[in-house]
C-alpha cells in the first residue's frame, strides 16, 4: 500500500501537475480512479521488466524439447511468403524455414509477422528464428545473425511515364515503404530532406498505396514489387533504381550459439545438395549465384 | 530497462501528441455539429433525410473503423478522389464519431420535456429560435458526459489512424520502436502520453461545457 501511494505521488509529479489545480467536487472519483490506474500501470511495468530479464534459456533445447520451432515470417511476401491459392504461406522462405525444421526433427510453426513487431517477437521469445532479415549495425545490437541463404535487393518502383534515375530524382515525391524494414532505414537515409516519405504497416498496404495513387513510388524488395505489379496495366510500373543489395540472414536472439550452428549447418547443407537453388529456380525464377549470398 | 533514448525522441512525441490532438479537435468540433444536424433532421427532416440518416447510423455503428478508414484511403482513389492521409483520417473520424453521437444528441433532445417548446413557441420565438435557445442547450447539458466520453474513446481510436501513415502519437511510437527495439519502454512512455491527453481532455470539455452550457455540467 505504501508503495502504490508512493507511486501516485510521484507520477502526479511528474505527468500530471495541471489535474491537481482543476479537481474539486463531484469529479473526485474520476481522478482517483485514473491515478489509482496509473499506479497500477507502473508496478505492472516493474514488475513485467523483471520478468522479461528473468527469461533467458538455451533455445536450441528448448525447441527440441516442444518438438516445434517457431518461425517469424512475412505473410505478404512474395516470392518469399506469401498466401497460396490455398492460403497457407508457401514461397523461398517458406522452404528453407521447412528445411530447417526437418533437420533439426521437429514441427515447422509459422507466424505470421510485420516489419515492426518481428523484432520484438523474436527478443521476447514469441518466435524462435526469423526468416528473411537483411544485415544493418542497428539491429546487430539487439539480434544475431546466422548465416545469409537468399538473394535480396531493394528497388525505387515507379510508373513508366515519371522520370526518376537516382537518390536526387525523389525529392519532392512521395515515397511508400514498410516501416522499420531495411528499406525503411536505407530509403530513410538516401532520400533529399523534401521526400515525402509515408510508411505503412506492411507490404500490402505499401503496395495499395502506390497502385492507388496514394504514393508516386513505392520502395520494395526484388520480386514483391515484380510479382505485384505485372498486373497492373494501367500504371504500367518499372524499377527504377536500385538503393541497396544485401543477402537476407536468418534473425536470432543474442547468445544462442547452438541454435546459430544448428540453423547455419541446416543452410550449408542445403547450399551442397542443390535444395536451395531448386527453391531459387521455383520462386525467384532464376538459378541461385552464391556470389549473391555475400554481404 | 533503458531511457537512454528518450532525450533524442521527446521531439517525436511532441510532434506526434500534437498531431493528435489536432486530429481529436477537428474531429470534436465537425463530428458535434454534424451530429446535432443529424440528430435534428432525423426528429423533424422529411422522411428520405430520415431514413437515409437512420441508414447512415447503422452502417457507420456496424463496421469496423479500420475498414471505414482504409475505404476513404485506398478506396476512394478509384473513385477520383485522392485524400492526403491527414485530411482521410480526419472525415473517417468525423464521420465516424457522428454516426454515434447522432444518436447521443438525439437521446438529449428526446428528453427535453415537450412543455419547453410548446411554452418557447406560445412566447413567440421562431421554431428555429426555439430549437438552438431552447431545447438544444437543455439537451446538450442532459447528454454532456456520454458526449465528452465518445470524444474521449474518438481520441483514443485515433491511433488507428497510423495504419494511412498520418504521423500522430502511435506512429511516432511506432517509428520510435522500430528504430530502438525498446518496444517496452517506448509504448510505456506513449501510453503515459495517452493518459495525460485523455485526462487533459476530459478536463477541458468539463471546463468548457460548464461555461457554455452553466453549472451542473460534469
Amino acid at each position: 500500500m505504501f508503495r502504490k501511494q508512493k507511486a501516485v505521488a510521484a507520477l502526479e509529479l511528474a505527468a500530471v501537475p495541471t489535474i491537481k489545480s482543476f479537481q474539486k467536487g463531484n469529479n473526485m472519483t474520476i481522478h482517483s480512479t485514473l491515478k489509482s490506474s496509473i499506479a497500477a500501470l507502473v508496478l505492472g511495468a516493474a514488475g513485467l521488466g523483471l520478468a522479461i530479464q528473468a527469461a533467458n534459456a538455451d533455445a536450441l533445447a528448448d525447441i527440441t524439447k516442444a518438438g516445434t520451432i517457431n518461425v517469424g515470417v512475412f505473410a505478404d511476401f512474395p516470392p518469399f511468403s506469401s498466401a497460396s491459392a490455398d492460403m497457407s504461406l508457401k514461397g523461398y522462405d517458406m522452404d528453407v524455414a521447412q528445411y530447417i525444421a526437418d533437420t533439426l526433427k521437429v514441427k515447422l510453426n509459422t507466424v505470421a509477422v510485420t516489419g515492426q513487431n518481428r523484432i520484438p517477437y523474436l527478443n521476447d521469445h514469441r518466435v524462435d528464428i526469423l526468416m528473411s532479415v537483411g544485415y544493418s549495425k542497428e539491429r546487430e545490437q539487439v539480434i544475431d545473425f546466422a548465416a545469409p541463404y537468399a538473394p535480396y535487393y531493394i528497388a525505387v518502383i515507379g510508373p513508366a511515364a515519371m522520370m526518376v534515375k537516382g537518390k536526387e530524382d525523389l525529392a519532392d515525391k512521395s515515397i511508400a515503404v514498410n516501416r522499420g524494414t531495411l528499406e525503411d532505414t536505407s530509403l530513410t537515409e538516401a532520400a533529399p530532406a523534401s521526400a515525402d516519405i509515408k510508411r505503412f504497416d506492411n507490404y500490402n498496404s505499401v503496395i495499395q498505396a502506390f497502385i492507388s495513387g496514394q504514393t508516386q513510388l513505392m520502395v520494395v524488395g526484388n520480386d514483391v514489387g515484380a510479382q505485384v505489379l505485372a498486373k497492373q496495366d494501367a500504371l504500367k510500373p518499372e524499377q527504377k533504381f536500385q538503393l541497396l543489395t544485401s543477402p537476407s540472414h536468418i534473425g536470432l536472439n543474442k547468445n544462442e550459439d547452438a541454435l546459430k550452428k544448428a540453423v547455419n549447418d541446416a543452410i550449408a547443407k542445403m547450399l551442397a545438395d542443390g535444395k536451395l537453388d531448386e527453391s531459387s529456380k521455383a520462386w525467384l525464377k532464376t538459378p541461385l549465384n552464391p556470389d549473391n549470398l555475400k554481404d | 530497462m533503458t531511457f537512454g533514448w528518450l532525450p533524442g525522441a521527446v521531439g517525436d512525441i511532441a510532434h506526434g501528441a500534437a498531431t493528435t490532438i489536432l486530429l481529436i479537435a477537428v474531429t470534436t468540433l465537425a463530428g458535434t455539429l454534424l451530429s446535432i444536424l443529424g440528430a435534428a433532421g432525423r426528429r423533424n427532416g422529411p422522411a428520405l433525410l430520415k431514413r437515409a440518416i437512420a441508414w447512415y447510423v447503422e452502417v457507420m455503428r456496424n463496421t469496423p473503423f479500420l475498414v471505414q478508414l482504409f475505404f476513404i484511403f485506398f478506396g476512394l482513389p478509384s473513385l477520383g478522389v485522392r485524400l492526403d492521409p491527414i485530411l482521410a483520417a480526419m472525415l473517417a473520424m468525423t464521420l465516424n464519431m457522428a454516426a454515434y453521437t447522432i444518436e447521443i444528441v438525439g437521446a438529449g433532445l428526446d428528453a427535453v420535456p415537450p412543455g419547453q417548446t410548446e411554452a418557447a413557441l406560445a412566447l413567440g420565438l421562431r421554431p428555429r429560435q426555439v430549437f438552438i435557445k431552447i431545447v438544444l442547450p437543455q439537451a446538450l447539458k442532459i447528454i454532456y458526459p456520454a458526449l465528452t466520453s465518445q470524444i474521449v474513446i474518438m481520441m483514443l481510436e485515433s491511433a488507428v489512424v497510423s495504419q494511412i501513415a498520418v504521423r500522430e502519437l502511435t506512429y511516432e511510437a511506432d517509428m520510435l520502436q522500430a528504430r530502438t527495439f525498446r518496444s517496452f519502454e517506448t509504448y510505456f512512455v506513449v501510453t503515459l502520453v495517452y493518459l495525460a491527453l485523455s485526462m487533459a481532455l476530459r478536463r477541458l470539455l468539463v471546463t468548457g461545457g460548464r461555461r457554455a452550457l452553466g453549472a451542473g455540467v460534469s
